[in-house]
Order: structure tokens, then C-alpha cells, then sequence
């Protein structure tokens, strides 16, 4: 009976209080994200041989300033949230724009903002703005609804829209992550099967025009992956290294700061996209599952928000979110281990750096506003 | 509503059941990654620990110095000095072309040495020093240190190079060293170092092994630029042996500054062996190799007649001329063809069928006896005593003392020399004719000894033992071989032929008469005993003899050469020498006195008191 009181309370009083939110929220989840962040922060100190000042200390900073932002996202109505989803795509867009015209130039792409002691990639907040996007213009739709071709148009063109800024930096990496992103939004709202089939096929037929328009360093990526050892000390250097300290690390690993590949150098960019290895180098397996089992946990949370939430634009949300996550964990990890090109993802929350952070983040925000209104009523389907 | 309600259903069913699929593949997913892991760590794991060791650890070798030369007195002939160098450092230089521009102020460097420092700045990594002057003078190193503050980057460092104190006197017997070259490489690690040096010739190459020593190494932890972390092991190296030698460096001095150009002299301890003084002029200065040799001085030495890098007395091949004819005398006697009694006439000269051989005195020197031949040197004497004898019994002969085979001495390359038999000839598609061994009977033709051998013939005819010439003393301080005649086994001659071979040795030098006696021994070093020899560069032809032939008036390359083979004391062998004198003309008048002269230095080097004099006995 007090169940059913407090879900009215929450649904239909917008203004529960505070104090109230604040003790729904899945702390469990929050402990969770600490436990990650905490396995960032020894393996941060690891890349710094020690040195809590080098990397370790401002990530910790960061994750304390990223996890107030997280908890006041998710203490955010969802209806506003719904209302002002497009807004944020709009908003994100405009800095993608603003990025191409004007970004810094690192690593001769146009990436970054530079906000002072941080510097932003839209494209990373983009990832969050459009599933966002699409969650709430799938929310109504019915399922006829959805296999209507017109009405698949408009959230088609917001995904190619910052597809093709992202590809134009040019960061082929993230744009493609985009894209399977979109994808996946749309397969969750219940695009037909065929379509994906056909959109597969459209992609295969424009891939070699694609190749065609490649940098040289990106279709070196493709090559050197496909053979890494034609060339060791120039791009297949990075892959080699990675693979040897992993594979040195073996069951056990070589214990925290023994590590030989990291501290001598051998690791290519050991705090960002490779710190991962470090991980798997200095606890051997049994850390690198670990560490993965919980990133897996963090992902199986999404879902299982999704599948408990009772309206659709809490679940697509949910879903979207999750598989966010669950990407940059699978890109990373398998450009890690050799599996496919290395292509500059980072890990959230483990890595040195912070536009992932702050989107991931902002991202698990909105699914602990999912999960604080996942009884609420909205998004009913609209004929 | 009800149809909101269906739709809201089956959407949600939709949901439900991709959602699912979609936890389902990211499940999969996460299950191949941990796949990926496995493979890596386990199945793969010790190999790229093997690697990861690979990467980490650096082994470099450590060069021990070098074992020194030292000379029969532990006069140091070979040495290691220190060789200070500066370097630059280019990391911790703030700006390298500045600071080369301010070195260059203080220490001039060439073109060609600035073209060089550039070529390694740019290929070495910033952390890698790269050396800008070797050799540097206390001087000039002093002008670096005042002005240390304007040169940031450059170091003085020390490392050792190899120096030879007596430079040209001993250059053919110690030799020198160069860096290595591709034929070098033995498979020691220790000459892939840079600066090692390996011999190249002489002592120095013969005795490579026990010089160079063996490399330590040191176990180094590298970062990927392949910076030096930490020194993890470290493994000294064992220094090279010092090697004495049995030469006398005063006695080699002096001996060279009695010699010539073309001359070649060889002192030998006539019993053991030893080697004591062994010159070849002209000479060189081996520690120009250090620093490497430049091409106008390469061609100054290796162009012309002079050749200095050559020793002449261990390969400069001469015919033995009128020194062969003890071992003639002996083939004969050992035959049994004369006897030491019988006189043969000397009209002057030899013919064989309508062939004439001359004798070196055109006048004839009567009915001789073997003791007199030898002492006048009588031509037709041998002649005929080969004619009898036959080359190859002479051949053998010859062998026995040392001639025409290899010799036991420690240096690299030394010819072996040619003492011609039949066979060799037929070999050759030719045939031996009579007249052949005629001339061989008097050391000419096809003999090729070196001063040497020559001198290893005379030791054994002093002292009957098959004595080897050497140089080796001792290695590391424990002597190498044995010093006493009783070492070497005996020649296997009657003492009676040897005797009488020994006194008319004494009896060229010391009789009325002898080709030689114009250079005995002042009376205060007792007496030698020795043999000339003359030896034809050129053909006399019949009308030149007819003209009255004079050698003086030949060009000199086509002068005789001047050999004479001696030892002293004559009636207690203890030094044998041999001096060959490059167109010295006559034996007699410029190779016996300068053997003299270098018998009476050796005798006064080694404080041989001379025995009562010996009164001359006809026989």
C-alpha cells in the first residue's frame, strides 16, 4: 500500500522532495561507478610510476566534480528531460559546427573546445544528445508507426547530420561509433528487420568509396591492422607493444608498479587509450577480468533499468545509454587486445581524460532519472 | 483507448524481445574480449613475456685494455694510454650548432670532422654522445674546462688507445692495430665495440687472442628510447695477458742505426733461439694506425722501392749465395762424394760440356781443400761438389737447417721461402739440367730465403741442434718455451763435419786470406766466425766479363746483393746473425763489417768477456 502511495507521490507530484529523490537513487549503482573510477585511479597512478600528481589526483578530481553533475542530472523530471531532448541535440550540433569552424587543432583533427582547465569534444557529448534525440522521437511512436518510411526520415538525417561533421574532422573512429549508436536506436524502437538489411547493404556498396576517401593515416590504421608485424617500429608498433605487455602480464600479473612496458615507455599513450594494458600487464588476468566484469556490470545495470522502466522513452533511453558505454569499453578493449584497428577511444572513467568522462556521466544521470521515474506515466502512444 | 493499449503492448513486446537479443550480443561480446584476454595471457603469455624481457633489457660489453708488449727487459714496447676525448651531448646542450660554434672557436675542427659530428648528430638519439676530438692534449683540454660555461653538452671523457713508446725501431716486430674489419669478425662480441682495436700485424696479430682478452658485460634495464634506467648486472671482463718478448730494445736500437736503407739484420741467441734484435729498413711508425691512416701517407709507404710495411727479414726472399755453401759442404760429406783432404782444382772456372761457369775470381785459386773453399769462397770448389752431390741431396740438407720450411717464429705472414729440388722444377713443366745444380752448388738460381732463415741456418751450424728462431718469452708472466740448446734436438751431423764447417766459418774471418778478414772482431770481444756472400741481381753476360766488368759502374738496383751470416764467440757460439744488405755490392765489403759491428754491440749488450785468443792452425 505505502508502495503504491509513494509511486503516486513520485509520478504525479512533480515536486517530491529532495531528500526524498536523493534516498531512491540506486546508490548501489553510484558505488559501482566509484568501484570503476577507483580502478582508473590505481592504474592512473601506475602510469604515473607512482606519482598520484601525474594523472592519478586530477582524475579523482574530476570524478568527484563529473559524479555531483551525474547526481543533479539525475535528480532532473524526466518529462523536462524528454521536452528539452531535442533542444540538446540542437545545442550539441551547433558546437559540432562551431568545432569545424573554429576547434583547437590536436593531432591534426579539429576536436576539441577549449573551456578554460578543460577541453570539450562535441562529439563525444554528441553521443548523449542523440540518443536523447532518438529515444524521444521514438517514445510515441507505434509500431506501424515506426514502419512508416516518412517517419523514419527525420531521425535518419539527425544521426547522418553529425555522422558526417564527426567523419569530416575527420575522426572515423568516433563517427562510426556514432552511426552504431543510431543503429541501435533504432533496432531497440523496432525498425524492421530488412531495412537494417538494406541500410547494411547501402553501407557495403559506399565503403570502397569510402576507403577512397580515407587520410592516409586512417587507411594505414586498416592496413597495419591487418597485418601489424609488416611494420613494427612505425604503425604497427602501437599494437605490438600493446599485445606484448598484456600477454607478459599473464595469469597473475607483475604486481602493482612492476609493470615494464608502461614505466619504460614501450606503451604508446599508457594513460589514455592504452590504459587498459597497464591494467592487464600489472594484475594479469585476473585484474583485466576484473576490471571487465565490473565495466560489465555497469552496462548490465542499463539494461536491466530499461526492462524494469514503464514507459518507452525510459527504456530507449536506458538501452542507449548502456550500449554508449558498452562501445567505448568494446572498442577500447578489442583495439587493445589487437583485435580490431586502434583507432584513439578511450576507457571512461579508467582513462586519463575528460570529455568521455563528462559524457558518460551526464549519460548515467539520465539513467538514474530513468530509474527514479521508471513508474511514471508518459509516452503513451500518440495514433 | 483499448487500441492505445494494444499498441503500447506491442511495442513494448518489441522492446522486450530486441532488447533481449541486444543484451544477449553485448554479453557475447564481452565474452569474446575475455577470449582475447585468455589467448594473450595464457595461452600466449610466456612468449610475450619473453618479449616484454626482450624489450627491457640491454646486455653491452665492457672492453677490457689490453695485455701490454713488453720487451726481454719489461721495457714496455706496447702500451694503452689514456685518450681523452670531448663529446657532445646533444640533449643537454641548449642549442647545438651554438655550442659547436664556440668549440669550435676554442679547438679548430676540419671540414671533413665537422661534416662527420653532423652526420652522427642527426643519425644518434639526443641522449647519445657523440665524440667531437680524440687525443686531446692537456693543453687543449684546459681551454675547454676555463670555458666550460659557454659549452653546455660537451664532456671530457677518457677511454685508451694503444701506443708504441719506441714507434719505428720495433714496428716491424711488435706490428700494430686497426679497428677491426669484416674478416676480423670471429664471432667475439668484444669487436663489435666501438674503438676496440685488433692487431693487424706482428706480435700484436700473432698473439691477438692472448691480448685482446675477453669482454664483461653489463646487464642494462632500457626504456623505449632506449635510455638507460639502471645498471641490473655487471660482469667484468678479463683484461688481455701481457706478452714479453725476447728482442732487446737497446740492442735493436742500435743495431737500426747502423743500418741503411735495404738492409736487413736478424740477432739471434744462437742457443735458445731468442730472437734479439731483428731489423728491416726502412721502417714506419706504427702508432700512425691509431688515428687512422691517411691516403697521402698510405701511398708515400706503399708506393716506390722502399715498401717500410714490409719486414724484409721475414719476407724478403734472397738467394743465399756464397752463405749456402756450408750446407752444399756438408750434403757432400754426408754423401760421401769428398772428403774434407780433397783438392780440387780452380782454374778460374767450371766447364760443363761447351758450357762455362766462372768463379768469382776470375784468376782461379789453385788445387782447394774444403776448409779453404770455404775461406776463399772458392766458386769451381762447389761446382764440382755439387755436380757430385746432385740438388736434391743438397735440397735435404738445406731443410735440415731450417731453410725452405716453415720456422716456428710468432709473427704473421713470414714466407717460407724455396729451396728447389727436381721434382719442384719438373712440377713447373721443366726439366733440370745438370747445369741447374751447378749453379745451385754456389746458392744461386732459384733460392729464396729470407735473412731469417738464414740466420737460423747459422745458429745450428754453431751449435749442431735444430734451433728455432722466436720471439715469445713469456705470456701473462709464465715463460712459454725453453731457453737452453739442450731444448732442441740435435741436427743428426757428425760433430766432426760440423767442426770443421765451424772452422772455416772462423777461418773466413780470422785467417790471411778469408774472404772476410777485413772485419774481425776488435781483440778486447774476442773472435767470430761467419760467411760472406754475393748474389747476382743480374745476369753477367760474357761480353761484359771480357770488357772487364766492373759492378761499381752498375746502376744500383742491378748491383749484388751483400749477404754474410756469422756468430760470436767463435769458439763458444752464443749470438748468430745474419745481415743481408740490398745492393750492397760484395758481402765482404758492406755486409761482413756491419754483421761485425752488430756481434761487438751484442757482445758489450750482454757483457761476453772474450775468451783467450786463439791461435790460428793451419791444417
Amino acid at each position: 500500500m505505502s508502495g503504491i502511495l509513494e509511486r503516486r507521490l513520485l509520478t504525479r507530484d512533480r515536486g517530491a522532495g529532495v531528500l526524498e529523490r536523493l534516498w531512491r537513487i540506486p546508490w548501489g549503482f553510484v558505488l559501482l561507478l566509484c568501484a570503476v573510477a577507483g580502478v582508473g585511479y590505481v592504474a592512473l597512478l601506475s602510469a604515473g610510476s607512482g606519482d598520484a600528481d601525474l594523472y592519478a589526483n586530477r582524475h579523482a578530481l574530476r570524478f568527484g566534480f563529473c559524479l555531483v553533475l551525474m547526481l543533479a542530472v539525475g535528480m532532473l523530471d524526466i518529462r523536462l528531460i524528454r521536452r528539452c531532448a531535442w533542444l540538446a541535440y540542437a545545442g550539441t550540433l551547433g558546437l559540432l559546427v562551431l568545432v569545424a569552424l573554429h576547434g583547437e587543432v590536436g593531432k591534426g583533427a579539429q576536436r576539441w573546445i577549449d573551456l578554460g582547465p578543460m577541453q570539450l569534444q562535441p562529439s563525444e557529448l554528441m553521443k548523449i544528445a542523440l540518443v536523447l534525440a532518438l529515444a524521444a522521437w521514438f517514445s510515441r511512436a507505434s509500431f506501424e508507426r515506426i514502419g512508416n518510411p516518412l517517419f523514419l526520415l527525420p531521425p535518419a538525417v539527425a544521426v547522418l547530420l553529425p555522422v558526417l561533421l564527426i567523419y569530416r574532422q575527420p575522426n572515423l573512429g568516433t563517427a562510426l561509433i556514432v552511426a552504431m549508436l543510431g543503429a541501435v536506436m533504432f533496432w531497440a524502437a523496432g525498425v524492421r528487420w530488412w531495412k537494417f538489411a538494406l541500410a547494411g547493404v547501402l553501407a557495403a556498396a559506399a565503403a570502397p568509396i569510402v576507403y577512397d576517401n580515407l587520410r592516409d593515416y586512417q587507411r594505414q590504421r586498416i592496413l597495419t591492422f591487418l597485418d601489424p608485424e609488416s611494420d613494427p617500429l612505425g604503425a604497427g608498433y602501437n599494437i605490438i607493444q600493446s599485445k606484448i605487455a598484456l600477454g607478459s602480464g599473464g595469469i597473475w600479473g607483475k604486481g602493482f608498479l612492476q609493470g615494464t612496458q608502461g614505466a619504460l615507455n614501450f606503451l604508446p599513450e599508457k594513460q589514455t587509450d592504452f590504459i587498459f594494458t597497464l591494467i592487464a600487464e600489472e594484475f594479469g588476468l585476473i585484474g583485466a577480468a576484473t576490471a571487465l566484469g565490473l565495466l560489465m556490470l555497469v552496462v548490465a545495470f542499463c539494461f536491466l533499468t530499461a526492462l524494469r522502466c514503464r514507459h518507452h522513452f525510459g527504456r530507449l533511453l536506458a538501452v542507449g545509454l548502456g550500449t554508449n558505454y558498452f562501445l567505448y569499453i568494446f572498442v577500447n578493449v578489442a583495439m587493445v587486445t589487437g583485435s580490431i584497428p586502434v583507432g584513439g577511444v578511450p576507457l571512461p572513467l579508467i582513462s586519463h581524460g575528460g570529455s568521455a568522462m563528462l559524457t558518460v556521466m551526464l549519460g548515467f544521470g539520465l539513467l538514474i532519472a530513468v530509474h527514479l521515474h521508471r513508474d511514471a506515466e508518459l509516452g503513451a502512444v500518440r495514433e | 483507448m483499448r487500441g492505445v493499449k494494444r499498441a503500447e503492448e506491442q511495442r513494448r513486446n518489441v522492446f522486450l524481445r530486441r532488447a533481449l537479443i541486444l543484451a544477449g550480443a553485448q554479453a557475447a561480446a564481452f565474452g569474446f574480449l575475455g577470449w582475447r584476454l585468455y589467448r594473450l595471457q595464457v595461452e600466449e603469455g610466456a612468449r610475450f613475456a619473453t618479449l616484454a624481457e626482450e624489450n627491457r633489457l640491454s646486455a653491452r660489453l665492457i672492453s677490457p685494455p689490453r695485455g701490454r708488449i713488453l720487451d726481454r727487459n719489461g721495457h714496455v714496447v706496447a702500451g694503452n694510454r689514456l685518450n681523452w676525448r670531448a663529446l657532445l651531448l646533444a640533449e643537454e646542450a641548449r642549442d647545438v650548432t651554438a655550442t659547436l660554434e664556440t668549440f669550435q672557436r676554442i679547438i679548430p675542427l676540419s671540414e671533413a670532422e665537422r661534416a662527420r659530428i653532423e652526420r652522427e648528430l642527426r643519425r644518434r638519439r639526443r641522449f647519445v654522445p657523440v665524440i667531437l676530438r680524440e687525443f686531446l692534449t692537456w693543453e687543449e683540454m684546459a681551454r675547454i674546462e676555463v670555458n666550460a660555461p659557454d659549452l653546455p653538452g660537451i664532456l671530457i671523457d677518457v677511454g685508451t688507445t694503444r701506443v708504441y713508446p719506441e714507434g719505428e725501431h720495433l714496428a716491424h716486430v711488435v706490428g700494430y692495430v686497426a679497428p677491426p674489419a669484416e674478416r676480423d669478425m670471429d664471432g667475439d662480441p668484444l669487436l663489435s665495440l666501438p674503438g676496440v682495436r685488433v692487431g693487424r700485424a706482428g706480435i700484436e696479430r700473432h698473439h691477438e687472442a692472448v691480448l685482446r682478452g675477453r669482454a664483461g658485460t653489463v646487464q642494462l634495464e632500457v626504456n623505449a628510447l632506449g635510455r638507460v634506467i639502471r645498471e641490473l648486472d655487471r660482469r667484468e671482463g678479463i683484461p688481455g695477458q701481457d706478452v714479453e718478448i725476447s728482442i732487446d730494445t737497446e740492442l735493436q736500437k742500435q743495431v737500426r742505426a747502423r743500418c741503411a736503407e735495404g738492409t736487413s739484420v736478424v740477432v739471434m741467441n744462437a742457443r735458445s733461439g731468442e730472437v734479439l734484435a731483428m731489423v728491416s729498413q726502412p721502417s714506419f711508425d706504427p702508432n700512425i694506425f691509431n688515428a687512422g691512416v691517411s691516403a697521402a701517407q698510405w701511398r708515400q709507404w706503399t708506393a716506390g722501392r722502399s715498401t717500410p710495411l714490409i719486414n724484409k727479414t721475414t719476407n724478403g726472399l734472397y738467394a743465399p749465395g756464397s752463405t749456402f755453401k756450408m750446407v752444399v759442404a756438408l750434403a757432400a760429406l754426408e754423401a760421401r762424394v769428398t772428403t774434407p783432404g780433397e783438392r780440387i782444382p780452380c782454374p778460374g772456372h767450371f766447364d760443363l760440356g761447351d758450357t762455362r761457369f766462372h768463379c768469382w775470381n776470375r784468376f782461379g785459386h789453385g788445387a782447394v781443400d774444403m776448409r779453404s773453399a770455404i775461406k776463399v769462397s772458392c766458386d769451381v770448389y762447389f761446382y764440382e761438389m755439387a755436380r757430385r752431390v746432385g740438388i736434391n741431396r743438397i735440397a735435404a740438407m738445406a731443410r735440415r737447417f731450417g731453410l725452405g720450411v716453415d720456422l716456428d717464429i710468432e709473427l704473421p705472414g713470414v714466407r717460407r721461402g724455396l729451396i728447389p729440388t727436381r721434382e719442384w722444377r719438373e712440377q713447373q713443366g721443366q726439366p733440370w739440367s745438370m747445369g741447374d745444380t751447378i749453379v745451385h752448388g754456389i746458392g744461386q738460381g732459384f733460392y729464396q730465403l729470407t735473412p731469417l732463415a738464414l740466420c737460423t741456418m747459422t745458429a745450428r751450424l754453431a751449435t749442431g741442434r735444430a734451433v728455432q728462431p722466436h720471439l715469445t718469452r713469456a705470456i701473462g708472466g709464465r715463460p712459454v718455451r725453453g731457453a737452453r740448446a739442450e731444448d732442441w734436438p740435435p741436427l743428426g751431423i757428425p760433430e766432426r763435419d760440423l767442426r770443421l764447417m765451424r772452422d772455416a766459418m772462423w777461418a773466413v774471418v780470422n785467417e790471411p786470406g778469408g774472404t772476410a778478414i777485413a772485419s774481425r772482431l776488435p781483440a778486447t770481444q774476442g773472435q767470430m766466425a761467419g760467411k760472406t756472400g754475393t748474389t747476382q741481381v743480374r745476369r753477367v753476360s760474357r761480353e761484359q766479363r771480357e770488357r772487364g766488368f766492373n759492378v761499381q759502374n752498375l746502376p744500383r738496383e742491378w748491383r749484388p746483393h751483400a749477404l754474410f751470416v756469422g756468430y760470436a764467440p767463435a769458439d763458444n757460439p752464443l749470438f748468430a746473425v745474419s745481415v743481408v744488405v740490398e745492393h750492397g755490392t760484395s758481402g765482404s765489403g758492406a755486409a761482413a763489417p756491419l754483421a761485425r759491428d752488430v756481434l761487438a754491440d751484442t757482445l758489450q749488450r750482454f757483457r761476453i768477456s772474450p775468451p783467450a785468443p786463439r791461435i790460428a792452425e793451419r791444417s
